[in-house]
């Protein structure tokens, strides 16, 4: 019997000449990230890809347009896509202290109408899945955040966030793992060490661990 | 590896770079490398590199180097007046130096960034993958660092095609620096612009604000509204131009963050990358859209000039 086809839509477009944006989803969804996953690896294997790297729910592949061209590859993603989507595997869970003292705190507080105990008590309530490994060296992309913390990005990015800051924006909570700008909103801070220079890969985090994060006294 | 340069003054920011790390991206770690590609291309094969090899990137000002041992060295991108013992030299073209000369700048005419190859390529740390500078991660390059006063700079390979002096690239042969209307495809939330907006974007004046580094420059001009649901974060391209919520647009280069969330109206063409890298604050900008096949049109283009280098 012939394995059931997927439902799941690709829609790809162009990020540039060398490489493009093949979206899975628009959701937030343990699911689609795992497809993108498992999309990603199948397209790192091809010699016509130069990187393919899994968003939450796509995949940004970069290509070398001398051996195949853009509407060939979407043909190939769409193909890849529709196979049945492999079995996903728990990931590592990691436990993250965390002082919840960001410079954004008061703000997001007024913003949600939540006190800050509240917002330490929903932020530390779920074991988080990191969606995707990204931005910059060792941030791991963790969610869902609870709906209650749900904030848009803020207006203007910050130029420069501390390394260690724990931030939250949509429904995504990640940790800055070195002082880099950034457009979340800083709620608290960890002394745990996210990008490991010296090891290979380079950072703590991997896409499909799962992350639990504690309150402790500064 | 044997020495072959040494550095009286670094000049304000020179790194070591090559063409990146673009592997290690799905680590988080950006992918770097040399800002204009091209030129950095270039510098090597003229001094008979591989294209991949290092170069230092020399950015607003060049350093001042001695040479330890005669080399054959190319300097390419910006004009910054290149002089070889206080007289002034050809750029784009390969250059003999002996022992003892001494390589400067006199001053910035344009551009932002000059390449300096070297014969043999430039020795430095490999991390995962490449030689490429990281500062963020302190890592590649001159021990992950802007080069300093006293750096001794070696070569990692005897040149396996003989060194030719005086190999030149024509000006014809090179990108049009001067026109700095960049090729750009409509990226994947153009629609968000709406037709007024897109039309603000696609033949508005921008210019690039001091909000400009390897990371990415901040734009000034027309305010783009690309608001919309929060978009789930994505995976990001050297070239791509984010909107965030300010409206200011973002044009990614070489040091971009690896993923974000921000709208992608636009990205510039990997032909056009080369004119952005030697863009500076207070220059102005266009953004003219072109089919994904104009671009690999001017993108062949630009490879044939460099093939015209390999003999």
């Amino acid at each position: 019997m012939p394995a059931p086809r997927s439902k799941t839509r690709v829609r790809t477009h162009p990020l540039g000449d060398s490489a493009l944006l093949a979206e899975l989803g628009t959701r937030l969804d343990t699911a689609l990230n795992t497809r993108a996953i498992a999309l990603a690896a199948a397209l790192k294997k091809r010699r016509d890809v130069r990187q393919a790297i899994a968003g939450y729910a796509s995949v940004t592949v970069h290509f070398d347009p001398d051996q195949v061209s853009h509407d060939a590859l979407a043909a190939a993603i769409r193909r890849l896509a529709s196979k049945r989507p492999p079995m996903a595997e728990p990931g590592r869970l990691h436990r993250i202290p965390v002082v919840y003292d960001g410079p954004d705190l008061e703000a997001v507080s007024a913003v949600l109408g939540l006190d800050v105990a509240r917002i330490v008590e929903i932020h530390t309530r779920p074991i988080y899945r990191v969606f995707l490994v990204g931005f910059v060296p060792g941030w791991g992309y963790l969610g869902p955040l609870p709906e209650e913390l749900e904030l848009p990005r803020r207006q203007v990015p910050r130029t420069k966030v501390p390394a260690g800051s724990v931030a939250i924006a949509g429904r995504q909570t990640g940790i800055y793992p070195l002082a880099t700008p950034g457009g979340w909103h800083l709620i608290g801070r960890t002394s745990v060490k996210l990008f490991l220079p010296d090891s290979d890969p380079p950072c703590l985090f991997r896409a499909g661990d799962r992350v639990k994060f504690f309150s402790s006294p500064g | 590896m044997s020495d072959v340069l040494r550095v009286e003054k670094p000049g304000l920011f020179t790194t070591v770079q090559d063409l990146g790390r673009l592997n290690a991206m799905s680590s988080g770690v950006q992918q770097g490398g040399a800002m204009d590609r091209f030129a950095h291309c270039a510098a090597n094969l003229l001094v008979g590199n591989d294209e991949g090899a290092a170069t230092l990137e020399c950015t607003l000002s060049g350093p001042v180097l001695v040479a330890l041992r005669p080399c054959l060295v190319a300097i390419t991108g910006a004009d910054f007046d290149l002089r070889v013992n206080g007289e002034p030299a050809p750029m784009w073209t390969s250059t003999f130096v002996g022992e003892g000369d001494k390589l400067s700048f006199a001053g910035r005419r344009w551009g932002a960034r000059v390449y300096m190859a070297v014969a043999g390529g430039i020795a430095g740390d490999r991390w995962l993958g490449s030689l490429s500078t990281n500062l963020l991660a302190a890592r590649g390059g001159m021990h992950g660092r802007l080069l300093a006063a006293g750096d001794v700079l070696a070569v990692s390979a005897e040149r396996a095609s003989p060194a030719i002096s005086g190999r030149l690239l024509s000006p014809d042969h090179r990108p049009d620096y001067a026109d700095h209307t960049l090729a750009a495809i409509a990226g994947p939330h153009v629609r968000r612009l709406g037709s007024d907006g897109r039309k603000a974007f696609f033949g508005g004046v921008f210019s690039v604000s001091r909000d400009a580094d390897r990371m990415g420059y901040r734009l000034e001009g027309p305010m783009l509204d690309a608001s919309g649901d929060e978009l789930l974060s994505f995976g990001l391209v050297a070239g791509a131009v984010q909107v965030p919520r300010s409206g200011q647009p973002i044009i990614l280069m070489a040091d971009h963050g690896t993923a974000g969330g921000y709208p992608v109206v636009a990205t510039v063409t990997s032909a056009a990358m080369p004119v952005a890298a030697q863009l500076l604050p207070g220059d102005e900008l266009s953004f003219s859209e072109v089919s994904v096949e104009a671009a690999l049109r001017l993108r062949a283009a630009q490879r044939a000039a460099l093939d015209s280098l390999k003999s």
